[in-house]
């Protein structure tokens, strides 16, 4: 009974030290990540919808394809390797830490057949320091042991980097611990504010509305553009607020993105912009254009305004910046609607630092637009995550044990010396054809020596 | 003198070292294989000048940016880093014969940026506007063009060992007796993938923390970070399946070549047929 439970663990234990369940996880997980590319996460766009039928959404939700990464068998996938490489480090690391830190210091006969590098010489006793002297200096500081009087130099280089595997795994580790804090103890959220108003509470990506214990107020939004009508810089003055008074060093602070503004752990980034629709009031001015005498109006978007004379005018569309649309062009513009008496309407754009194309055009009146007193607001992301620099320890982790691992090699070398004869052998964990060039050069020095 | 002009020579710079490796292939005579290489070394040289002309040129132009900021200039980079691992292989390995597969998919990048992509200097979108920027591609490229280069070798080696399968008796002869032993292939498939998974994890490791720095995730599932895991998922089953016995030769060839058609659709197919963050990449 005793064996066949024992059996079970072992064959239980065997499986999650195998190499062959790291490799299908690894595969596993490469393909399965495949679907998330493939079909959309989070928020479903209707007109994807539109294209799948109704059995295979229903199968696709049943199989959390639309939220896959944080699906319970994504998770369990990641799970499975986290316990994978935690197993196959406790049973490897062991065996591999007593060899660096309990290396053979002996070169018997056994050690000797198992390495493939030895050289064997003519050396008297007395040449003992002379050799101890050749090892310091081609590997390191060596060490003397003496067995049935024979001496017995071993010299090694590296020990540690047989370490950078686990420090891989483990940095694996320490970016999940990271990840796991991120999701516990922090939020990613959202939020509007418009110019000349502030904020004290965001919203996370499911509308649930989170209180923060400062206020952010938006002074000014403002967007640059090249020359080429493409946008250059998108920049919020943000200040942040204690009890509705500013925070000295964090009064309007510039925000782009690119450059976020950190205050008590939260960042806000700057994300996206748009107008604050309500209430806007445009300002127009309109003349005859033989006879002068101008007229100022205002006008609310979708709202039709009579002039005198019986024309009547509608705001159609306006932009603080119209580069974006017509690069020849810059600053404020706004399209009109423009019905004179018992005639057809006519539609044309209108701009503010460009009053002569309107002059150019033909017709009865000269409508000029002079800006609006419409405001921005700006949408920031707002991120708290207390995990992340576990994340970049963990990076940093990784990156170093890599570099270990594949870039720096364990040379052991050992000296026998006695009955009038020596024995140099040595081996490396790494890249066997530069070391045994390198042992080459050794063995031509101990000719000369 | 302009940059285009620089990266039309270039490009047949790289044509006439493909030739020249070809013909090597086929001669065996070295000083074509010498050609050859000094083709490609010769182009690269006037491509680092043309990279650096066009970076001067958008500075000229007001912009001034480091020129990796879209499709055009990304396969001219990328084109770049795939002659410089080779060069570097070439140099330290002496198989100068491993050109003669490499050459193709720098002269291909060069002659699909030169034909079909759009090379105008634009201006950097405010998204672009930040330092990561460098190190995240240029660590990147230079991942994605070791695993070009191994992906080649990998070509290599299972031409080779079906050569030697098929008449197992006698030699392999022709074209194929040109190529290193199989072993030797197989080992330096190892070592370009053991040069470019250091650079890849450098890759997503910078860009997750430009992703951090811009938008506030480190991590958001995008198609481009997704297919860039992909791709470290693969090369690191490759790398742990290299430590287990069976899984060294045509194994380890295929997972190679695998992993660079992954790598190929991170770089190129999720701009042409995913939708994302990495979006202003596929610009036309």
């Amino acid at each position: 009974m005793s064996t066949k439970k024992r059996t079970l663990t072992e064959s239980l234990w065997d499986f999650f030290c195998s190499l062959k369940l790291s490799i299908s996880l690894l595969i596993g997980l490469a393909v399965t990540s495949i679907i998330g590319t493939v079909i959309p996460q989070g928020n479903i766009p209707p007109e994807y919808l539109q294209t799948i039928s109704e059995a295979k959404f229903r199968l696709y939700q049943s199989l959390s394809f639309f939220d896959m990464y944080h699906s319970w068998w994504f998770m369990l996938l990641l799970y499975l390797l986290t316990v994978n490489l935690v197993a196959c480090s406790i049973k490897r690391l062991p065996h591999v830490w007593k060899m660096v830190t309990e290396p053979a210091l002996v070169l018997d006969e056994s050690l000797e057949k198992s390495l493939s590098l030895t050289y064997d010489f003519k050396a008297s006793s007395s040449e003992l320091d002379k050799l101890k002297g050749f090892l310091k200096a081609e590997i390191g500081e060596p060490v003397l042991s003496e067995r049935d009087g024979v001496f017995h130099l071993f010299a090694q280089k590296n020990p540690w980097c047989r370490l950078g595997v686990y420090v891989v795994h483990l940095s694996v580790i320490v970016i999940f611990i990271g990840a796991l804090i991120g999701s516990f103890f922090g939020y990613k959220a959202f939020v509007n504010i418009v110019e000349g108003t502030y904020i004290d509470t965001v919203f996370t990506a499911k509308d649930s509305p989170i209180k923060l214990d400062f206020g952010v107020h938006c002074e000014k939004f403002s967007v640059e553009y090249y020359k080429t009508g493409a946008p250059k810089e998108f920049k919020s003055i943000l200040t942040i607020l204690e009890n509705g008074q500013p925070v000295k060093g964090f009064t309007r602070i510039p925000v782009i993105v690119n450059d976020p503004l950190t205050y008590k752990g939260i960042t806000f980034y700057q994300s996206s912009y748009g107008q604050s629709g309500d209430g806007a009031v445009y300002h127009f001015n309109v003349a005859l254009r033989i006879g002068g005498g101008s007229t100022n109006f205002n006008i609310k978007k979708g709202e039709r305004v009579t002039l005198s004379g019986g024309a009547t005018l509608e705001l159609l569309e306006s932009t603080q910046d119209v580069r974006q649309y017509m690069p020849e062009f810059s600053g404020p513009a706004a399209k009109v609607s423009l019905v004179m008496p018992g005639k057809s309407p006519e539609s044309f754009i209108v701009f503010k630092n460009h009053p002569e194309i309107e002059e150019q055009r033909r017709g009865e009146l000269v409508i000029q637009y002079a800006g609006a007193d419409e405001k921005l607001y700006t949408g920031l992301q707002v991120a708290k995550d207390p995990g992340v620099w576990v994340v970049w320890f963990g990076c940093t982790l990784m990156v170093i044990g890599i570099g270990m691992a594949f870039f720096m090699s364990h040379q052991r070398t050992w000296i026998r010396l006695g009955n009038g004869r020596a024995t140099l052998a040595g081996t490396a964990n790494k890249n066997p054809a530069a070391f045994e060039r390198k042992f080459e050069e050794m063995v031509e020095k101990l000719k000369t020596l | 003198m302009s940059s285009s002009l620089l990266f039309n020579v270039t490009t047949f710079l790289f044509l006439i070292s493909t030739i020249l490796f070809f013909a090597y292939m086929a001669s065996k005579n070295s000083s074509l294989g010498l050609g050859a290489s000094l083709a490609a070394f010769i182009g690269w040289g006037v491509e680092t000048l043309a990279i650096i002309l066009r970076w001067k040129e958008s500075y000229d132009m007001g912009h001034g940016h480091a020129p990796l900021s879209n499709l055009y200039e990304s396969v001219v980079f990328f084109a770049w880093t795939i002659i410089l691992i080779y060069g570097i292989i070439e140099l330290k390995y002496k198989h100068r014969i491993i050109g003669a597969f490499v050459l193709p998919f720098a002269l291909l990048g060069m002659a699909w940026a030169q034909l079909g992509l759009n090379s105008g200097i634009e201006p950097l979108v405010p998204a672009l506007q930040s330092n990561w920027l460098l190190y995240h591609v240029i660590t990147c490229f230079l991942g994605y063009a070791a695993f070009a280069v191994a992906c080649a070798i990998s070509i290599m080696y299972l031409i080779k060992a079906r050569s030697e399968g098929e008449n197992s008796t006698s030699q392999a002869g022709g074209m194929i007796s040109m190529f290193p032993a199989i072993r030797v292939l197989d080992d330096l498939n190892y070592k370009s993938i053991m040069i470019g998974f250091p650079l890849l994890t450098l890759g997503i490791v910078t860009g997750a923390a430009w992703a951090n720095y811009a938008w506030g995730t480190y991590w958001s599932w995008d198609p481009k970070e997704t297919w860039s895991l992909i791709v470290w998922f693969v090369y690191a089953a490759f790398l742990h399946a290299r430590i287990t016995r069976g899984w060294v030769g045509k194994r380890a060839a295929w997972l190679s070549i695998i992993g660079f058609a992954a790598t190929i659709f991170c770089y190129i197919g999720v701009n042409l047929f995913l939708s994302g963050l990495h979006s202003y990449g596929g610009g036309r």
